[in-house]
């Protein structure tokens, strides 16, 4: 994330042919930057402005010309959206009758409650996120987070306390300070560490379980260490190429509140789509998944902690939530319990959706992974320990 | 998607969204309280619908875009691309599937969870209060169903004993067949609903069909059953008479 977003823009192609060997996140940028450039012209043909600039880019980029003429052929999206409302409004009764089966009825009561349940957070956290990428300088973050990125991570993480809000919001954000200059690792470490640690979720830990408050306490402690230990093994071991922030020349309009609503209606359209995923894979799973399974699992130590672990994933629930689920699972241990609050704010299939969504696949892929492992290891631990 | 279609998009699903919240329809999906944060998202998804409609004519009027202020540090050399007419690409089609939530909010409106949930859910966990006030006044005294079960399961019915009472729930069936009076129990949305479940005893049977909603009188009783889902204690309830009623704004408990 190094070189900014106007130098490539500004000099032209020459930089960007020696970034390609060079830097690597550069050259992915670039990469996003000429592909980007060059599909912009499909829709933009109406656009006069972008005519001085067409011969150049067809010129480095073949491609281009070719996604050009095929766009020519194309339906615009607004008449097919157009056609598909007036399907759905003519097409109501039926479509209705559909959604009868009690399994189903439940499964789309589920999906619509997750997506109403996260719509405020997804949008207050794209709001900020904007305001983060158009009207927060970048020298801010340079003399807010140490300058040392191995420092950075941690005050990252303990910065996470500020966000109240749950996961949904904090990956736009997340992906705001990685494009402002923050350092990958500290963005990451925020990134896990907000939604697990703000006053709201502790908040909420310590009503679910009356009578324990050191299940906050283990739940806040666990989860800030998990947040910092992957923001320093991605230090050590991430590539920078693995994230692929899309190219967003929207953010450096000249006029910042275009750019402002310009960053909003993308992230929302983009991580609100993803969350559309990971809602109904999230549904699909509470209505095929009964509870009488999880009781044949809750017996054995190692399996109840690692059954729950794969519970947080795959259920998804929004981390002010999940205290009260995981108080009435009360036939799981303790410890067990715990992994289940570090691992659902941090890894599910909602946040790897929106992760592959903001961060490209070779990230979540990688990420979501070896997030999981560090924080069932690191809850279990803090687990025996603490409670 | 060009920036019509997704500004068309964020209208509908802003739309939905107050629309739900302000018919109360929400109710169904999430907590009362998420009312205020989901109306000013409504209004935000609008607002950012209206701006980028707005921007998308004005700049399709005036079109090479106005180089005015410079403030930014990106000082481009004028070839407009950072702000050209429609950039289509990574233009996230993904953006598409938001059409899902306004097809199930303005088109098939979900019911509240209902038995199915019920049956397939663990109880909810009791949480034992040291004391439990005194009943409100009444007769019959009218108490919901999770401050029910508690108090007859933590609290022997000591605060139950002699009082005639009123709960309403849905019916759902029971492990044995036998109807049971149910509440789903919401602590953020309808994704984390529980079930809190009483059993029906005494002589008068209550035969309405699952799902249909009903109101019990009846007396405290001392039987206690087990929930086969997550083998939590359930309290039961003798029931002197009932009747059917229609589903209540607030379905969950």
């Amino acid at each position: 994330m190094s070189a900014p977003d106007s130098t490539t823009t500004r000099h032209g192609m020459g930089p960007e042919d020696i970034d390609w060997t060079a830097a690597t996140t550069t050259a992915d940028e670039a990469a996003k930057r000429a592909g980007g450039d060059g599909s912009s012209h499909q829709a933009g043909q109406e656009a006069p402005p972008v005519q001085t600039a067409a011969p150049r880019e067809a010129a480095a980029q073949p491609e281009a010309a070719q996604s050009e003429s095929r766009a020519a052929k194309r339906i615009g999206s607004l008449e097919i959206l157009a056609g598909v409302l007036v399907l759905l409004v003519v097409l109501r009764s039926p479509l209705g009758g559909l959604v009868s089966g009690a399994k189903l009825q439940t499964w789309t009561t589920v999906f619509v409650s997750v997506l109403v349940q996260a719509a405020p957070f997804l949008v207050f956290g794209v709001v900020l996120s904007a305001v983060i990428a158009v009207y927060v300088p970048r020298a801010f973050w340079a003399r807010a987070l140490p300058s040392h990125p191995a420092l950075a991570v941690p005050a990252a993480g303990i910065a996470g306390v500020i966000l109240p809000g749950c996961e949904c919001g904090s990956v736009p954000i997340a992906g705001s300070l990685i494009r402002r200059g923050v350092t990958p690792a500290a963005a990451l470490a925020f990134l896990l560490a907000a939604p697990a640690i703000n006053p709201i979720v502790l908040t909420a830990t310590v009503i679910a379980f009356p009578g324990r408050p050191q299940m906050a306490i283990a739940r806040g402690v666990a989860s800030l260490v998990v947040a910092v230990v992957m923001g320093w093994l991605w230090l050590r071991l991430g590539k920078p190429e693995w994230i692929r922030l899309p190219h967003r020349p929207d953010l450096d309009d000249d006029s910042r509140a275009r750019a402002f609503w310009a960053a909003c209606r993308h992230d929302i359209m983009h991580a609100g789509g993803f969350l559309v995923v990971g809602a109904a894979a999230a549904a699909t799973i509470n209505v095929v998944v009964p509870g009488a399974w999880l009781q044949s699992l809750a017996s054995n130590p190692v399996v109840s902690v690692l059954a729950l672990a794969v519970l947080a994933v795959l259920l998804s629930i929004c981390s002010e939530a999940d205290a009260f689920v995981a108080a009435s699972l009360t036939q799981f241990s303790l410890t067990s319990r715990l992994v289940f609050l570090v691992v659902g704010p941090m890894v599910d299939l909602k946040l790897i959706s929106m992760q592959t969504g903001v961060f490209g696949r070779r990230f979540a892929f990688r990420f979501a992974p070896a997030t999981l492992v560090a924080a069932i290891v690191i809850g279990a631990g803090f687990g025996a320990v603490l409670l | 998607m060009n920036k019509l279609t997704q500004a068309v998009i964020m209208l509908l699903l802003g739309g939905s969204i107050l629309k739900a919240t302000i018919t109360d329809v929400f109710l169904r999906y999430v907590k009362a309280g998420l009312r205020p944060y989901l109306l000013v998202a409504g209004v935000l998804l609008v607002a950012a619908a209206v701006m980028t409609i707005w921007f998308e004519l004005r700049s399709g009027a005036t079109a090479p875009a106005d180089h005015g202020e410079h403030e930014h540090e990106n000082e481009e050399d004028g070839d407009g691309h950072g702000h050209g007419h429609d950039h289509a690409h990574h233009e996230p089609r993904v953006g598409w599937l938001l059409i899902l939530p306004v097809i199930a909010l303005l088109l098939i409106t979900p019911p509240a969870l209902g038995s199915y949930a019920a049956g397939q859910a663990g109880a909810v966990a009791l949480t034992s209060d040291s004391d439990y006030p005194p009943l409100p006044a009444g007769d019959p005294a009218p108490i919901g169903l999770l401050d029910y079960a508690s108090r007859a399961i933590f609290d022997g019915g000591k605060s139950l004993s002699g009082r005639t009472l009123q709960l309403s729930g849905f019916i759902t069936p029971g492990p044995d067949g036998h109807p049971m009076l149910a509440r789903i129990v919401l602590t953020c949305c309808a994704a984390d609903g529980r079930p809190i479940k009483v059993g029906l005893t005494g002589s008068a049977t209550v035969d309405a069909p699952p799902d249909s909603w009903v109101q019990v009188i009846g007396v405290y009783s001392n039987q206690v059953g087990k929930d086969p889902v997550n083998k939590s204690d359930v309290a039961y309830v003798e029931v002197k008479s009932w009747q059917e009623i229609t589903e209540p704004k607030q379905p969950y408990a």
